[in-house]
């Protein structure tokens, strides 16, 4: 898991720096937010530009389940959040139950074969609740990467959202082709897009290239 | 009369029949499929935008003896084959052509049913529909304007009025 | 391999004496570029599976070979008769990702494109929705109208469908001299023609009588499953992204969401025409309302690069709901991994849901309200 961390505060760094210029949005802001040393101005970024609707959100995340989440960025209309797959299911229970979200948007698969881990980000949305029609959490968890993957049978598995959020079901058996992860729990984990007789890597991992490139 | 004799005169015969039936026939045959051209409801993939465009009241490819698109196979003699072919859907659509009386046309549409066009470096299309259909006229274009199509088809009946009739004569 | 991997069609079928299992598509006039597997007791469908995946063309696979420009377009190909729209998003993301401002004007053209876009998507789905069910003068009417919207894209940009228009930026080049009156006049006609559709086929008793209570999604479900765009509206849920989430000037505009309460295939497919008619008044507030004269486009540098590793989502609001593009970037001239969360796949879900129960010859009106459009959902 400390490849995990890791890899997150990698991803904060730029993150973080969006908030600073987005809320303002105008071209003359822009120029005074990017030369801004890297690495130093963004503790002091963060506590004053955060847009504060958003911020109010993560707060009952991070109130509620303290280190086991991070939250990768703060902008304006999403919040990434991002957990271990022992604690996605709770964590996507709280977003349904106590925030009011009610559906999956999209679900995409990452490769990240240097840090050997495949991340799955939910893109999770709200139809019933009008004051979170903008918003999207970007609920973000890592399975394993095998070298050698046999889709089904190794260590890359997560568990499903499915019977938390029923329109996963399908992206999920999407990414289950794409990547080889499988997620325990699913119903139906058979494949969807590709032809019946696909018997490569699964097409979008990294170490799949593809010819003539 | 020897029998070599009698030999040439049936090959003559032949011949002569051919001239004075066949070949009447035979135009009088293409001049029917010229104009009767139902090609099959199959859809492939974006061309099939425009080749549907080319059924409506702007450019009514009717005109030219081409229906719109026909469910039966059992009555289609034109497949047009309207744009990526991918792996998935490349033994169907070898099925969909096998299932087709003869004679049968084929009308390979847009850059991607030629060679693979735009998705050359895609892992799921085929370079081009050539190893798995034997195509009469090629529509280039990314997708072709429906008048290229036309273009197409009325090259295709150009092309059908320079056959034979009968493979067996 | 075992059974559990393999496909529908492959994995061994129970016989059964009164359930039948019946492939439709991928060559079917009923289909599309799909099959679905039903299986029939009698004249009801009692369980059916979507099997798509027959335009698979790894868009997402190649976005990772190609720079942010070169990306533009095999990315419209997916939808190449609402090619704005399926690009909107993808452009909106590179330039958060960049960091760039575009133009006051360039906001304008883009949403003209994208209403006029919108028009012609839904003209051909209103088409295809009329063949689907017998309808010939519904094919007739609108292929025949689409093509005045169609010659007002092709002065734009000249193509037919396929624009490449929207660039990271603004749009590849201004509209051209009296373009706005020529606009309006064809919008007008454009409008006062499809205000006649209702006569010949919204009214229409057989229409009615063929579509209204089948496949009925409720509310409650609609928010279940997930579903967007049309689907979602016609079960009495108001989601619209041009007014929940505006992008570029909606904010400016005046934009009423169309929404009916009855979710069956009947309200579902006459959202998408309220929708039309909606996309008219906006065309014609933008047209009022853009700046006369400007600049339209923010010269880039060659091989643009994201900053770091990032991620944007942005979303617009496509003929077919929602549409949304999940781009994360790591510093280099391609995208690492770029993802279209496309309206259709996420339509796609109900199908099977309202299907069960359904008589069969009410699948293909079911089916085509989905607002489904098989080659955006397979990518």
């Amino acid at each position: 898991m400390s490849a995990n961390t890791e890899q997150v505060s990698i991803e904060e760094k730029p993150a973080e720096e969006k908030p600073a210029a987005k809320p303002v949005a105008k071209p003359a802001a822009k120029p005074v937010a990017k030369p801004a040393a890297k690495p130093v101005a963004k503790p002091a970024a963060k506590s004053v530009e955060l847009p504060a609707f958003e911020k109010n959100i993560s707060d009952k995340i991070v109130e509620k389940f303290g280190d086991k989440i991070v939250v990768s960025f703060v902008k304006e209309n999403r919040v990434g959040i991002n957990v271990d797959k022992e604690n996605v299911h709770d964590v996507a229970r709280f977003i349904r139950d106590e925030l009011n979200y009610d559906h999956v948007e999209s679900v995409s698969g990452v490769d990240y074969p240097k840090d050997k881990e495949i991340e799955v980000v939910y893109h999770i949305g709200s139809y019933s609740d009008p004051s979170l029609a903008s918003q999207l959490i970007v609920l973000a968890t890592r399975a394993e990467r095998e070298e050698n993957p046999i889709p089904g049978k190794d260590a890359t598995k997560l568990p499903t959202l499915r019977d938390i959020f029923y329109s996963v079901e399908f992206h999920e058996r999407e990414v289950f082709e794409m990547f080889g992860v499988y997620f325990t729990g699913h119903p139906d984990n058979r494949r969807l897009l590709l032809p019946e007789d696909w018997a490569d890597l699964p097409p979008l991992r990294k170490d799949f290239a593809i010819k003539g490139r | 009369m020897t029998p070599e004799n009698a030999n040439v005169f049936i090959g003559k015969l032949g011949d002569i029949l051919e001239k004075a039936i066949d070949t009447p026939l035979g135009y009088a045959i293409n001049w029917g499929r010229i104009w009767s051209l139902w090609p099959v409801h199959i859809e492939t993939a974006c061309c099939s935008v425009e080749f549907g465009a080319a059924s409506s009241p702007r450019y009514d490819v009717e005109r030219f003896g081409i229906i719109e698109a026909f469910g039966s196979l059992r009555q289609c003699d034109l497949i047009v084959v309207q744009g990526t072919i991918t792996r998935k859907m490349a033994p169907r659509l070898r099925l969909v052509y096998d299932q087709m009386p003869e004679p049968k046309y084929v009308i390979a549409m847009g850059a991607c049913a030629i060679t693979g066009g735009l998705y050359f470096d895609s892992y799921n299309v085929l370079p081009g529909i050539d190893g798995i259909l034997p195509v009469d006229v090629y529509v280039p274009g990314c997708p072709p304007r429906p008048e290229t199509l036309i273009q197409g088809c009325i090259l295709l009946q150009e092309k059908i009025k320079r056959m034979k009739a009968r493979k067996f004569v | 391999m075992t059974n559990e991997f393999l496909p529908p069609g492959l994995a061994l079928q129970k016989a059964d004496e009164r359930i039948m299992t019946l492939n439709v598509g991928p060559q079917h006039p009923g289909s599309g570029h799909m099959r679905i597997i039903v299986q029939i007791d009698g004249d009801y469908i009692v369980a059916c599976d979507p099997d798509p995946g027959y335009v698979h063309r790894g868009e997402e696979k190649m976005a990772e070979y190609r720079n942010y420009i070169t990306n533009i377009p095999h990315l419209e190909r997916p939808v190449i008769h609402d090619s704005c729209n399926v690009l909107y998003p993808y452009v909106l993301g590179v330039e958060d990702l960049l960091g760039i401002e575009v133009p006051e004007r360039a906001k304008y053209v883009r949403v003209i494109c994208s209403e006029l876009n919108r028009c012609i998507y839904t003209m051909y789905w209103l088409a295809i929705y009329g063949i689907f069910l017998g309808h010939s003068t519904m094919f007739m009417w609108p292929a025949g109208d689409r093509e005045l919207l169609i010659d007002l894209m092709e002065k734009i940009s000249g193509a037919r469908v396929t624009h490449a228009h929207f660039v990271p930026g603004g749009v590849r080049n201004d509209l051209p001299p009296n373009f706005e009156e020529v606009c309006l006049r064809q919008v007008n006609y454009f409008e006062k023609r499809i205000r006649e559709y209702a006569a010949v086929f919204y009214d229409n008793p057989i229409l009615i009588s063929r579509t209204q209570d089948t496949g009925v999604l409720s509310r409650e479900d609609a928010i279940r499953l997930g579903v967007t765009g049309s689907v979602l509206r016609a079960s009495g849920v108001d989601y619209d992204l041009r007014k929940k989430e505006p992008y570029d000037v909606y904010e400016e505009l005046d934009v009423h969401s169309n929404v009916m309460k009855e979710g069956d295939s009947y309200a579902r497919s006459k959202i998408p025409w309220l929708d039309m008619l909606e996309s008219c008044n906006i065309i014609k507030q933008a047209l009022e309302k853009m700046p006369k004269s400007g600049s339209v486009r923010v010269k880039l540098k060659p091989n643009p690069k994201g900053k770091g590793l990032n991620s944007v989502y942005k979303r617009v609001e496509s003929g077919r709901g929602s549409l949304g593009c999940h781009i994360v970037s790591d510093g280099k001239v391609e995208p690492y991994r770029l993802k279209l969360s496309v309206g259709s796949f996420r339509n796609l879900i109900a199908l099977p849901y309202l299907l069960k129960g359904e008589k069969l010859g009410n699948m293909p009106s079911v089916y085509w309200s989905l607002n489904y459009w098989p080659v955006e959902a397979d990518r």
